[in-house]
């Protein structure tokens, strides 16, 4: 897995890329946590276009993230989800609580 | 139905194994006439059922070996994850959705396995390990079979 940060005002935009399992989701859970605690982030984008595998527990870092965000009055939204990625987020229920959106842009200028 | 082909796999319970053990199960099921989307299915389901095995079964002790199992017939395939861990308490509770011991967990595993395979069977007892055994057939012959060809 790989993970590029991009900070504009107080969004963050989260670019991950390969499979996200239990045996990389503690270090994805910390580092979205450090960036959202360093960089006062009040939104995350997600864009999961480069993501080819997730289960229950990448859904669990981004449920945990939505939450910690909802919280303080912000929000995540999710951008570019391939079909079968697409399937797991919707079985889970996450794509009722979460805006799915065409692009990073898009998402930004909605909530931003 | 005849057992055409037949794998197994033992290895230890560290959470790097998960990735092996579906991409492992998944080029074995191959050999049948699973879809691209039956096949990204399958990697959920042993993805979860191996990841319940280290986290639960040996409550993420690396001490423990977790072993797959997997059978095809001409028509379907069968696939038995076993650990010898601690066991479940209440399998009626821990087939629940939303049924996890962990706030970060969001306890769908046993969901993904319901959804994405055909047949989902829990076996466990409170210190005598899980086995998971799930099937599934390749969605064209069901078709084809629901069709009555």
């Amino acid at each position: 897995m790989e993970l590029d940060l991009e900070y504009q005002n107080d969004n963050l935009l989260v670019r991950v890329s390969g499979e996200i399992d239990i045996s990389v989701v503690d270090s994805l859970r910390q580092s979205l946590d450090r960036a959202i605690q360093e960089h006062k982030v009040a939104h995350m984008v997600i864009n999961l276009q480069r993501v080819s595998f997730i289960d229950s527990s990448g859904l669990g870092v981004i449920l945990g993230r939505y939450k910690r965000l909802l919280a303080a009055g912000g929000h995540v939204s999710l951008v570019g989800m391939q079909p079968h990625v697409k399937r797991v987020l919707e079985i889970s229920g996450l794509l009722r609580i979460m805006k799915e959106y065409s692009s990073e842009a898009e998402a930004v200028a909605k909530v931003g | 139905m005849k057992v055409v082909n037949q794998l197994l796999l033992e290895f230890k319970s560290i959470s790097e194994n998960v990735a092996f053990a579906r991409v492992s199960v998944a080029a074995f099921a191959s050999q049948l006439d699973f879809t691209i989307n039956d096949l990204e299915e399958i990697k959920v389901a042993v993805s979860e059922a191996v990841a319940n095995a280290i986290i639960h079964g040996y409550e993420g002790s690396d001490g423990g070996l977790v072993r797959v199992h997997v059978l095809l017939t001409d028509s379907a395939m069968e696939i038995i994850v076993e650990d010898t861990g601690k066991g479940i308490q209440d399998i009626k509770k821990a087939l629940e959705p939303s049924f996890s011991t962990d706030p970060e967990r969001m306890g769908l595993g046993f969901v993904f396995m319901q959804s994405f395979m055909d047949n989902l069977h829990v076996e466990s007892a409170p210190g005598n390990g899980t086995r998971v055994k799930m099937s599934k057939a390749p969605s064209t012959k069901m078709s084809a079979a629901q069709a009555g060809h």
